[in-house]
């Protein structure tokens, strides 16, 4: 069985949208997880003080559907991103104490293969027009299959409420025209929403702008329609390896091995019935 | 030697992390509901079939508590299922749609269609009325036994948790002898020893398949690791312990002594309900840990620029 499928493309179906987000621009400002969470309604989940940097978010889940992630590392190489700067430039530093900090705010991927989807019994959880990856509170019954699925950790099931949920892409703003909530409050552009298409290539020269400055770290996550999840409707410029961001280096959608699954179960429900009939074969006690 | 003091299996494996923070969520499935609705779905499942071949060989003992166990099993394992729910109320939405791509819709409609025929099947046994329907009812419970027996293995292997999905072709085996194990087992203590050989053998072969599936999953490397260490791991090493004792007690004396032949099953259900609670905690270490998310997947990426 494959889930390789593409939505058809019917005429005036909308193209697809995303977001870019451009962890080099961030300045961990949270402001997109606020915008969130007053847009979208979410409860508050807790008031944890974690010790990870700036980072008391700590993760995606249920009530967060934008967490900006903070990473201290010994700075390596100081590279003129093109954000504004006071002071003279850094020198490029080794064993000075010196930190690099890397923001990154993440969000549900939306991905072009998505195991949420693909598991959820109920059809609570579906593909809009839009083609983002959306739950419908009204039918989810809480089962949270869903939440082991996810490759990239992101769903939930609030507790309390008994329901999945996570990041809608602002489908009420969408289907309004708007722009979702975080990318509007976004002041440097680090989260852009776009249509796909438009947001890789304007991706593609913001990486090769990148690496002409020297900044050979850079790299784009979740841009290449080819991987193990079809490609993110959601995706990253990154500064680092994904995992040193929370992020999986390499997810598969679980339901890619399904035919293999469903076909080890039938040999095994075989050999079942084979034992079955076994038992009963010869003595008579 | 590792911080919980097991040996350990591999060096421990380099990786860079988020402050040490899990990539996966954890499954959200309740202990002891789901494990428990794994082992019950196993024992029902094979004892419907077991119930089938007792009817067609002439064992009314045997058939009696076989349809006990799979109308029993069905029912408590649905309770089970419900239960874990986060909004018990809506479990009919379990069939508001058929998805291939979702065990857990396959298989709901297995389990409902499952627990209203051996239902009936063990209604008709117990009460003597409408036998010919009952008779039916049994052989449709025997026919999808298997099924639900096994499908909880793609429900717990079609996920991203890494123990669960790395194992996706030897857990089917492992559930579905677990099953047999456990429908042998209960029927070998509680039915005549004149009348227990099938139960004694399906035992014995559920067994041998769950043994050796389970040691092949061990040999997949580090996904697996979790299934040798911890509470897991000693909850896997009490089932294999407690399946070999049973089985050496079925083949020396399960056909003479009423009381060996109970004690060996009783011992039988046991290993195969530590066998569903040791799978599942497996699970839950392995989406903990980083580490079984991030270094496969990278070993995966060098082995395909390699290529």
């Amino acid at each position: 069985m494959t889930t390789a499928r593409t939505a058809p493309q019917h005429r005036g179906t909308p193209a697809r949208m995303g977001f870019f987000t451009d962890t080099s621009v961030c300045i961990g400002c949270k402001a997109c997880e606020v915008a969130c969470k007053e847009w979208n309604g979410i409860p508050e989940d807790g008031y944890l003080l974690t010790g990870m940097s700036y980072d008391n978010t700590a993760e995606l889940g249920a009530s967060t559907w934008r967490h900006v992630a903070f990473v201290e590392q010994p700075a390596r190489q100081a590279t003129d991103l093109g954000m504004p700067a006071m002071g003279p430039p850094a020198e490029p530093t080794d064993q000075s104490g010196e930190i690099r900090w890397l923001m990154s705010s993440d969000v549900c991927k939306h991905c072009t293969h998505a195991a949420c989807l693909d598991v959820c019994p109920t059809g609570a959880l579906f593909r809009t027009e839009f083609e983002t990856v959306v739950v419908q509170p009204d039918v989810c019954n809480g089962c949270g299959y869903c939440v082991p699925a996810c490759p990239y950790g992101v769903i939930d099931v609030r507790p309390g409420d008994g329901r999945a949920f996570k990041c809608t892409l602002c489908y009420d703003r969408l289907k309004a025209g708007e722009t979702p909530a975080c990318a509007q409050a976004c002041p440097t552009e680090s989260i852009q929403f776009g249509e796909l298409s438009e947001l890789r290539k304007r991706a593609d020269l913001r990486l090769t702008e990148l690496h002409e400055k020297g900044l050979d770290v850079a790299r784009l996550y979740g841009r290449d329609p080819d991987d193990g999840v079809g490609g993110d409707g959601a995706f990253f410029l990154l500064l680092d390896e994904p995992e040193v961001y929370g992020l999986p280096p390499d997810p598969v959608v679980t339901t890619r091995d399904l035919g293999s699954i469903w076909k080890h179960v039938g040999a095994a429900a075989a050999a079942v019935v084979g034992m079955g009939v076994a038992s009963f074969l010869g003595r008579r006690r | 030697m590792s911080p919980r003091g097991e040996p350990t299996v591999v060096p421990e494996p380099e990786f860079r992390s988020y402050y040490g923070r899990p990539i996966l969520k954890q499954p959200t499935w309740k202990t002891p509901d789901v494990p428990l609705y794994l082992f019950l779905g196993g024992l029902a499942g094979c004892s419907a079939v077991l119930a089938e071949g007792a009817s067609l060989t002439g064992r009314p003992e045997l058939e009696r508590v076989a349809r006990l166990a799979a109308a029993g099993g069905a029912a408590a394992g649905t309770v089970a299922l419900v239960h874990d729910l986060g909004r018990p109320e809506r479990f009919l939405n379990m069939l508001r749609v058929i998805k291939p791509t979702s065990p857990l819709s396959v298989g709901s409609f297995v389990l409902a269609s499952f627990s209203g025929l051996a239902g009936a099947a063990a209604a008709s046994q117990v009460t003597g009325l409408l036998p010919r329907l009952g008779r039916l009812a049994g052989a449709g419970a025997a026919a999808l036994g298997p099924t639900l027996a096994t499908y909880t293995a793609a429900l717990v292997a079609d996920t991203a948790v890494p123990a669960w999905h790395e194992a996706h072709r030897e857990l089917p085996f492992v559930f579905g002898g677990s099953g047999a194990e456990a429908a042998g087992g209960l029927a070998m203590m509680l039915t005549p020893l004149d009348q227990a050989g099938p139960a004694r053998r399906m035992a014995l072969a559920g067994a041998a398949i769950e043994i050796v599936a389970a040691e092949a999953i061990l040999r997949r490397g580090l996904v697996t690791e979790p299934y040798r260490l911890g509470r897991p791991g000693r909850l896997m090493n009490a089932a294999r312990a407690a399946t070999a004792v049973a089985s050496a007690a079925t083949v020396l004396a399960g056909g003479r002594s009423r009381l060996l032949s109970a004690l060996a099953g009783a011992t039988y259900v046991a290993a195969s309900v530590a066998t569903r609670f040791g799978i599942f905690e497996a699970g839950l270490e392995s989406a903990r840990d980083p580490k079984y998310t991030v270094v496969p997947q990278r070993e995966r990426g060098r082995a395909a620029a390699a290529r």
